[in-house]
């Protein structure tokens, strides 16, 4: 469905990203595994099309060859992304946020409908939907952050450290939803530093380091493979 | 009757109000005082339309002088009659095209807004790619080339010369008219879904484009619709004062402005309106420290510029103690004036609380 080749991302002289390839499957959890610095996020950047200075190819299904537009394209081509940090409107409600997260749609009964659903994936949201972005706890916003990006109905949603800084139950919630998310049909990519976590999930695993692919597998190969065990799952 | 309905009838109320204050002070009032009530009005639009711009959009923007320059001069052009023109065009004959146009005052202001936002979008294309300083550095630039354009191009201007004789037609009811309509528009386009995408251009522009929003074309619009109504100030500044000339749109001006702004607080419509009521009565009630004064034997000689420095320090004040300006984001609403009512007390704790969490992000 979208498939990256030999993609180099720079940020001024330093080289992130150094000749990924990745393949994306319709219906899938495909993540991304590696420490700081090892061109995860980059990566997702460069499929949303927020870094400019990339080369290579990232093509998607029905819509050739998407590196070099603009990130307000993407969006319309159906690639949503939460990005790292999470990036909430800090003054506008939950509410605000989401509408804000379905933009590029017209449909404003499907709109409400797809407000709902993301209420009924984080009932937390909807107590909360009339507050302010910025008073809602690190959590709650991961949350929002994921809801808004399914706001714009993708096919493929990126999702760049939803775990970052949660509480471990919290992160189990977070996973289930991602799971039950990617149950309905939609694509995922997952970016993550909790590595069994994802990897339970993953369909398909790449492990990065420094700006390169070095393993590959179904999630369950790399969850057992042994070196994978010593470098991202203690042993 | 639901509660939208009521809040709109009370506010109808409220403009109603209003305009009985205007009818009571253009009878009772002497000229002085109705000259700053009617300045009070020219600033609060000029705030508002900049709060659009800088405090809703989050674009530093010093290019207001600029485009009050564009609407005082394109207005002025079209409403003086063709035996003004002739006799005030003594250096270079004014240009033929101009000479016996003539428009009624409010089309004239329209023109002149529409003039002002047309400018804007010229200067918008190259400047608002620019972000943070570097844009108020290029948009204060392009208000001084406003500026020397006006002052070399005679034949429409009348250069240095300056234009005199104006008919004062901007009085109360203008003025104020003008403002319900100003502050009518942006707070509506403020409250639609476009008021939230330039929200989220100010708070988050990344966030904003991987939703899907073409950020440049919604700062541009923000930018354009701040100056169609900077030179709507611009023309009844015009109007009011019955004399324009270059010098007059420095960047002191803008200053002015961006103090009443940041002084309200950015991000506030009403915080505009209240900073331009508090700081256009300051500037004319300062006057005092500039006449000599007595204090039993002493005798404390007049210093010209003193409400300038006495303005400075309550600037650094605001600025060291309440930072985010008089009422920060927050915005009058029925709801707000009710609560206050029943309770001040509760209401003033319950409104710091409210600030302070919305400051730790």
């Amino acid at each position: 469905m979208l498939s990256i080749a030999d993609l180099h991302v720079y940020y001024g002289g330093i080289h992130a990203v150094k000749g990924i390839s990745l393949d994306i499957a319709k219906g899938q959890i495909v993540t991304l595994v590696g420490a700081n610095g090892a061109g995860k996020s980059s990566t997702v950047r460069a499929v949303s099309g927020l870094v400019k200075s990339c080369t290579g190819s990232i093509t998607y299904e029905g819509h050739g060859n998407i590196l070099g537009k603009a990130p307000e394209e993407i969006v319309r081509t159906g690639i949503a992304l939460s990005p790292e940090g999470r990036r909430i409107l800090p003054h506008l409600t939950v509410e605000e946020n989401l509408q804000l997260g379905a933009y590029i749609r017209n449909d404003t009964q499907g709109i409400a409908k797809d407000k709902e659903w993301v209420y009924s994936l984080f009932p937390r949201l909807k107590e909360r939907a009339w507050q302010a972005g910025g008073t809602l706890s690190g959590g709650e916003q991961q949350m929002l952050a994921v809801g808004r990006a399914l706001m714009s109905n993708p096919d493929i949603v990126m999702l760049d450290e939803p775990s970052l800084g949660l509480a471990p139950k919290l992160v189990n919630e977070i996973f289930a939803i991602i799971k039950h998310i990617n149950s309905l049909g939609k694509t995922i990519l997952l970016i993550e530093q909790n590595a069994f976590a994802a990897l339970s999930i993953a369909h398909k695993a790449y492990i990065l380091e420094t700006g390169t692919v070095v393993l590959e597998g179904t999630g369950q190969e790399l969850l057992h493979n042994p070196e994978v065990k010593k470098a991202y799952l203690g042993g | 009757m639901n509660n939208s309905a009521m809040h709109r009838a009370y506010t109808l109320c409220a403009v109603v109000l209003l305009f009985a204050i205007l009818f009571y002070a253009e009878n009772n009032l002497d000229t002085y005082s109705i000259q700053i009530l009617n300045l009070v009005a020219i600033n609060a639009i000029l705030a508002v339309s900049l709060n659009l711009i800088y405090g809703f959009t989050g674009m530093f923007s010093l290019g207001h002088a600029g485009f009050m320059a564009i609407g005082a001069y394109v207005c002025t052009v079209l409403i003086l009659t063709p035996e003004q023109k002739e006799s005030m065009w003594i250096l270079e004959a004014i240009h033929p095209w101009l000479a016996n146009l003539s428009l009624p005052f409010l089309l004239a202001v329209v023109v002149g807004g529409i003039a002002a936002s047309l400018v804007g979008l010229i200067i918008a294309i190259p400047v608002l790619r620019l972000g943070g300083d570097y844009l108020g550095i290029a948009t204060l630039g392009f208000a001084e080339i406003i500026r020397v354009v006006i002052t070399n191009a005679a034949p429409f201007t009348n250069g240095s010369l300056g234009i005199k004789g104006i008919p004062q037609y901007a009085n109360l009811w203008c003025n104020y008219g003008w403002l319900v309509v100003t502050v009518y528009v942006i707070v509506r386009l403020l409250r639609s879904n476009v008021g939230n995408v330039f929200k989220a251009i100010r708070d988050d522009e990344i966030a904003a484009r991987t939703m899907g929003v073409n950020t440049f074309y919604y700062r541009v619009l923000s930018f354009c619709v701040g100056a169609f109504f900077a030179g709507v100030g611009g023309a009844l500044t015009a109007a009011l004062i019955s004399t324009i000339d270059p010098k007059m749109f420095t960047f002191m001006l803008t200053f002015n402005i961006l103090m009443i702004v940041v002084a309200g607080g950015l991000g506030s419509i009403t915080g505009s309106i209240v900073g331009s009521i508090i700081i256009t009565f300051m500037l004319e009630w300062l006057r005092i420290v500039e006449n000599p004064i007595s204090l039993g034997d002493f005798e404390i000689p007049g210093i010209p510029g003193m409400r300038m420095v006495i303005f400075s320090v309550m600037l650094m004040c605001i600025i060291l103690f309440r930072r985010e300006g008089l009422l920060g984001m927050r915005e009058f609403s029925w709801d707000a004036l009710a609560r206050f009512v029943k309770n001040p007390v509760r209401f003033f704790s319950r409104a710091s609380r409210s600030t302070s969490g919305a400051s730790g992000k």
